[in-house]
């Protein structure tokens, strides 16, 4: 089971952990073989959003909703169930300072 | 009597009687088994009328739940296969189900079988889920109770209700809840998750807010037993606390409102009308939450003092609201109340929930062992500090303390206030009436 775990942070809390930090915390995660993917992203406002409608892609500046936190990084995990997903998730450092949202993966269905 | 002499009345009967002891049970094994909620709901279903079927013919099985558990568990397995022939089947249950081991082996893990509910009440309590998934959960899977009597219960449209269970479910299955007892580390947060869901449960059915009282009731006993199923099996302090808690409370509640259905305050109530047997099954749950310490600690009323001999750390919460609710239990009147002890209760649990409300009331215990000039400057401060403004409580609080004190006309302001703020009629009618008695 996959878990993809979205670190939010405040603006103005970007910088709040040290990035020396964050790859102590991801090395240790991934020493464990518990890590499918794991990025720090670039602020909100080198952001793209992308959509098609009628045949037209059309891009605007910006995230896809204005909200006070921006997406700051993910975590990709293989964990045998929530709770697992959690106890991992619990050692991402910026959980201190923003919050991460886990978020079940999806199988894709090719029959549906 | 042989088995065979029952009459088809008889065994209809018999399994009429184990639906409502067992069904839930039942329910909370097929849950594990097929990892899957309507799945299990329904092989449990199957399961009782295939008793109803087989029993008349064959007898009733020695020990039934085991043989329940295994029909759902083929009726099931059975059903999905017959399914399965005719569109593509969610890979994840066909593959639980076919890794299903005989139901033979099985029997044996009869401690496996007998935690299950447990299991159940922690999955439908995880905090993951809303705090009104999980007590819509708690009383659908494990209560039994249907989604238009949690509705009832609740003041909420049934649709709501549904929807929030359909919701809830669909997220234990897609996000992978997990369908266990949690570990030493993490069970004390995960206990306190699940017995705040029975107190809300509960409260929902005590303070007797609007619609049916009858219904009300019934949720308090619901309530009252979910908490001696999480003791049984879990007999944890804090779960012992609650169901002490619980049962204190409950014991008063023929005495807490007047003929007319008006809130009698506790001060004021007939306690020959508290439930005694209520009382005793209470102090003898607080006394096991309490117990441990030292040979010879007190007992009744007394337990109180071991309680705040003790580190804030050892005992939560429960344990200390139901140490304070014995205390009122072991007290003939108001004035007869050990209120150092309370006070002293209040103390450690003001610690351990720095909460205004929980303040509010240690200030109220302070009034009555101090007298009300010594409560009234800590009510002050706390409505001065604006979190209680809102809080009719709180103005009703500082109305008696006036009141007492003779300083009317600030009785009469705050008594307006809380009525102002007040939504339950019962607490309205007793303010209404505070106000009228007062003298102009």
């Amino acid at each position: 089971m996959k878990y993809l775990c979205l670190v939010y942070l405040d603006d103005a809390k970007l910088h709040a952990v040290p990035d020396s930090e964050c790859l102590a915390a991801s090395e240790g995660l991934r020493a464990e073989g518990r890590v499918v993917a794991a990025e720090a992203l670039h602020p909100v406002d080198t952001a793209t959003t992308l959509r098609l409608r009628d045949g037209k892609l059309t891009m605007t500046d910006g995230p896809f909703a204005e909200t006070k936190e921006q997406l700051a990084g993910f975590y990709l995990f293989d964990a045998a169930d929530l709770d697992e997903a959690v106890a991992l998730a619990a050692r991402i450092p910026p959980v201190r300072t923003g919050s991460i949202e886990i978020r079940p993966v999806r199988e894709l269905d090719p029959s549906r | 009597m042989s088995v065979d002499a029952d009459a088809p009345a008889d065994i209809a009967a018999t399994v009429a009687t184990l639906f409502r002891r067992d069904s839930r049970k039942v329910l909370a094994t097929l849950i594990r088994l097929l990892g899957d909620f309507d799945l299990a709901e329904e092989a449990m279903q199957d399961a009782f009328k295939a008793a109803v079927e087989q029993w008349p013919r064959d007898g009733i099985p020695a020990n039934p739940v085991p043989w329940l558990v295994s029909a759902g568990r083929f009726k099931a397995i059975d059903g999905i296969r017959r399914r399965a022939r005719f569109d593509a089947i969610d890979g994840d249950v066909a593959t639980a189900v076919e890794a299903i081991p005989d139901g033979a082996a099985r029997w044996d893990e009869a401690e496996e079988i007998a935690d299950d509910p447990l299991r159940l009440i922690f999955t439908c309590c995880h905090p993951s889920l809303s705090a009104d998934a999980q007590v819509a959960l708690t009383l659908r899977e494990i209560s039994g109770l249907t989604t238009e009597e949690i509705a009832r219960a609740f003041l909420a449209p049934p649709a709501t209700l549904a929807q929030r269970i359909v919701r809830a479910k669909a997220k234990i299955r897609a996000a992978h809840i997990p369908y266990k007892v949690p570990g030493a580390g993490e069970l004390g947060e995960r206990l306190a998750s699940v017995l705040r869901v029975i107190y809300l449960v509960f409260n929902e059915g005590y303070s007797a807010s609007a619609g049916s009282s009858l219904t009300r009731a019934d949720l308090s006993a619901e309530a009252i037993r979910l908490g001696r199923l999480v003791v049984d099996l879990l007999p944890e302090r804090e779960a012992m606390g609650l169901l002490a808690l619980m049962l204190l409370q409950e014991s008063r509640r023929a005495a807490r409102s007047g003929p007319n259905g008006e809130l009698v305050t506790l001060e004021a109530q007939d306690r020959s009308r508290w439930d005694r047997a209520q009382i005793d099954e209470g102090l003898a749950w607080v006394e096991r939450a309490l117990a441990a310490p030292p040979a010879g600690a007190a007992t009744r009323p007394g337990t109180a003092a071991a309680a705040r001999r003790d580190s804030a750390a050892r005992f939560g919460p429960y344990v200390l609201q139901a140490a304070i609710a014995a205390v009122h239990a072991g007290a003939a009147s108001a004035e007869k109340t050990d209120w150092a002890e309370i006070v002293g209760l209040y103390d450690v649990l003001v610690r351990l929930q720095p909460t205004p409300v929980v303040a509010l009331n240690r200030a109220v215990a302070v009034a009555m062992r101090d007298g009300p000039a010594a409560g009234l400057p800590l009510i002050e401060t706390l409505l001065a500090d604006g979190q209680l403004q809102d809080y009719h409580l709180a103005h009703a609080a500082r109305a008696d303390i006036c009141r007492r004190l003779g300083r009317h006309a600030d009785a009469r302001a705050s008594y307006e206030r809380a009525l102002a703020l007040a939504r339950q009629e019962p607490e309205r009618e007793f303010l209404a009436a505070r106000l009228r008695d007062l003298p102009s």
